[in-house]
């Protein structure tokens, strides 16, 4: 019967694609679960060395596509689910694509889907990296999304082989999932070079969740990310076991050095060079460190750590994270707009580049963007106005967006207001002279409709939307 | 800025009841003054401070995180008869979302716990079992004049209205107070409470204006009056926003 199911749910996603409808990576996930509801977990058992799973509000696409390459070059057959979705159906469908011999699966999992997709496929590690505010219409207060990782954690605890957690020890609430826990693995940025002056505006995380104290930083690098302690209680942050000692950060990407342990002597470091660009990013890279030497001592592996470096330092930006289409004599940077802190890390990215800016910002409302667009006020936009020389903006709620420049201060001659992505990219290259780089920001499905657009003009190759 | 004239802004407890970018309210009245040469002087409230009484013409408070919330439910109370006594002499007052929660009598909690109030509108809420979310369009009606206001409403309480406030509007579509009544938000004389963010006054600078125009008022009598902006940009963020309202009831 299984197999049965498994026939039918691979026909669908054949259909589709044939049908030319989209969609083909997540539905035979759908038709699976449909079939079989309890398909993730008989697909994961079958999975030599188990799951691996990745969570995070900011990051996991591409920390879980880091991982992905150094689990692939340590020599381990892999299945992972970076080309489809984050929920249940795409997990299901990757198992699904990967049922012939595959001993690791590899996931990225939204962060309100961890519970469930955990439940299933008892992971042998799990990564949880950050927590930030992120669409409240959708995840509800951040409050009560800690609250559940820490009951998830208490239930893999008590699993028959409890899985290694590899924390975020930078985020105060991902650190205190881990405290008085066995099997952490620590990681964070002990470069304090690029350090900003103060919390994010609306900041989280910013009471002891051990005390209920407001907490001290010492470090501001990422958000709510950085060096803290607790001013009333022993909750401090703790001593990265994988830690970025030194990060240059570049237009293009970055110049990182990353404290590596060994298993006899001393730690060793190494520096790589990323094409992925910002801080963010450098707390990407030391994740897929450290989970890959968390896996390589679940699994009793020795590991070349050499071979890691060189494929974390070949992964190029995921789609729409950074990535660079060219378009003629000029070039479009994608950039994916989130969430305050992941916008706010796009703006620092921006203004890393040099000369005067051309900006095109698109905002939908859809579901997979979270239909309140609240969040847009909460972005520093404010440090690009020196900088700009045009700015476009767009997609469903383009005015909303106008009147969040308007009422920052920004200089209403320079903006150009156009809803419909076609006309509002081509507003904007018209802007960019021959030679320079538009700075793209859409939300999710504004990132696909200007995919569209870019395919539909020849630029891209085609992507399977999973919306 | 050389202002003759300041609007003095309490904003209450801006680190915890931040939640639905209630910093854009604040930008509003900060810009839609400097647009009139006024001033906008803005006085931060954190836990354990008190609120100066009289020194105020306008107070905010905005929504949080439901443990902040029950934080700053306690830490009012101390400053509960100044805010009390500021709204009596008629300064503006807007409550958004946790806000309009704290402003009435009680919050009973999912799990019962009941907390107090500022009692300044007469009005209590309830923790219902599901969150009301989704686009908010209402009609609103203060001093004779009726508007269209739009937003967005994520919250669990249930509130419903006393004898002596009357609501800030009739719901167009969404959900409201309560879900049931078709009211949404309260006010009484110069205090507004509502469930509205997105948030509330970008789109809507007919109630932005309405509170400026109070908090002048308490400051400087009838002395002072707003000159009309051109508004271009906020008309069609309205528009577009009650459309995605319309295409998704
Ligand atoms: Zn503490």
């Amino acid at each position: 019967m299984r197999r049965l199911a498994g026939f039918i749910a691979n026909a669908s996603g054949w259909l589709s694609r044939r049908l030319g409808r989209g969609g083909g990576t997540t539905l035979p996930g759908v038709v699976l679960l449909k079939l079989r509801p309890h398909a993730l977990a008989e697909y994961a058992a079958d999975l030599h060395h188990g799951s691996i799973l990745v969570s995070a509000t900011n990051g996991k696409t591409t920390t879980t596509r880091l991982l992905a390459a150094a689990t692939r070059v340590a020599g381990y057959h892999v299945v992972t689910n970076t080309e489809g979705s984050n929920l249940e159906r795409g997990i299901a469908a990757a198992l699904l694509k990967g049922a012939n011999g595959a001993e690791v699966g590899l996931f990225e999992v939204d962060e309100a889907a961890l519970t469930s997709v955990a439940a299933s496929t008892q992971p042998q590690v799990v990564v949880l990296m950050n927590l930030f505010r992120d669409q409240l219409d959708r995840y509800g207060e951040l409050e009560t999304l800690v609250d559940k990782w820490r009951d998830l954690l208490d239930d893999l605890a008590a699993q028959h082989e409890p899985p290694m957690l590899v924390l975020n020890a930078d985020d105060p609430n991902i650190a205190a999932l881990g405290r008085d826990r066995d099997n952490v693995v620590w990681f964070g940025v002990d470069d304090t070079s690029h350090a900003v002056a103060h919390l994010a505006h609306a900041a989280d995380a910013t009471m002891c969740r051990n005390c209920g104290a407001p907490l001290e930083h010492t470090v501001v690098l990422v958000g709510h990310l950085g060096h803290w302690h607790c001013p009333n209680c022993d909750a401090t942050r703790p001593s990265p076991t994988i830690s970025a000692t030194q990060i240059a950060l570049t237009p293009s990407g970055q110049h990182i050095t990353v404290r590596y342990p060994t298993n006899a002597g001393p730690p060793i470091t190494m520096t790589i060079d990323s094409p992925l660009p910002g801080l963010h990013n450098s707390y990407n890279i030391v994740a897929a460190f450290a989970a890959s030497w968390a896996i390589a001592a679940r699994t009793q592996r020795p590991q070349d750590v050499d071979a890691v470096a060189r494929v974390i330092a070949e992964t190029k930006p995921a789609f729409g994270r950074g990535e660079i289409i060219s378009i003629d004599d000029k070039r479009i940077q994608l950039l994916l707009a989130k969430n305050p802190t992941g916008v706010n890390q796009n703006v620092r990215t921006l203004l890393n580049s040099p000369g005067e800016l051309h900006v095109l910002v698109l905002l939908n409302d859809r579901t997979a963007d979270g239909q309140d667009v609240s969040w847009i006020w909460d972005v520093d936009w404010e440090p690009l106005r020196p900088r700009l020389a045009s700015l476009t903006l767009g997609g469903d709620r383009a005015w909303d967006l106008a009147l969040r420049f308007q009422y920052g201060g920004f200089d209403m001659d320079k903006i150009k207001v156009a809803p419909d992505p076609s006309n509002a990219l081509d507003i904007a290259l018209n802007d960019t002279l021959p030679g320079q780089t538009l700075h793209a920001l859409p939300t999710y499905t504004a990132m696909i409709d200007l995919r569209r657009v870019l395919t539909q003009r020849g630029y891209t190759a085609a992507y399977w939307s999973d919306e | 800025m050389n202002a003759a004239y300041t609007v003095r802004l309490c904003h209450l407890y801006p680190e915890m009841m931040n939640i639905y970018a209630d910093r854009g309210n604040i930008a509003v009245f900060r810009q839609r003054l400097a647009w009139r040469d006024i001033a906008l002087e803005i006085t931060e409230i954190g836990l354990g401070d008190i609120v100066d009484p009289g020194q105020h013409d306008l107070y905010y408070l905005g929504g949080g995180q439901d443990r902040d919330q029950n934080l700053v439910a306690k830490d009012l109370a101390a400053n509960a008869a100044t805010l009390q006594a500021a709204a009596d002499a008629g300064a503006a007052q807007l409550y958004v979302c946790g806000g309009i929660q704290l402003a009435g009598h009680q919050y009973v909690t999912a799990d019962g716990t009941s907390l107090p109030g500022l009692g300044i509108l007469d009005l209590v809420t309830e923790a219902g079992a599901t969150r009301l979310i989704g686009d908010l369009v209402i009609d609103a009606t203060i001093e004779g004049t009726t508007q269209r206001v739009v937003g967005y409403e994520n919250h669990a309480g249930r509130t419903r209205l006393g004898a002596s406030c009357v609501p800030l509007g009739r719901v167009v579509s969404g959900h409201g107070n309560d879900g049931e009544s078709g009211n949404e938000g309260a006010v009484l004389n110069h205090v507004i409470g509502t469930y509205l963010h997105g948030p509330l006054l970008p789109k809507n600078p007919w109630l932005a204006d309405l509170l400026l125009g109070w908090a002048l008022e308490h400051r400087y009598g009838q002395d002072v009056a707003l000159r009309p902006l051109e508004d271009a940009v906020e008309a069609r963020a309205h528009t577009a926003a009650i459309g995605r309202a319309g295409v998704r009831r």
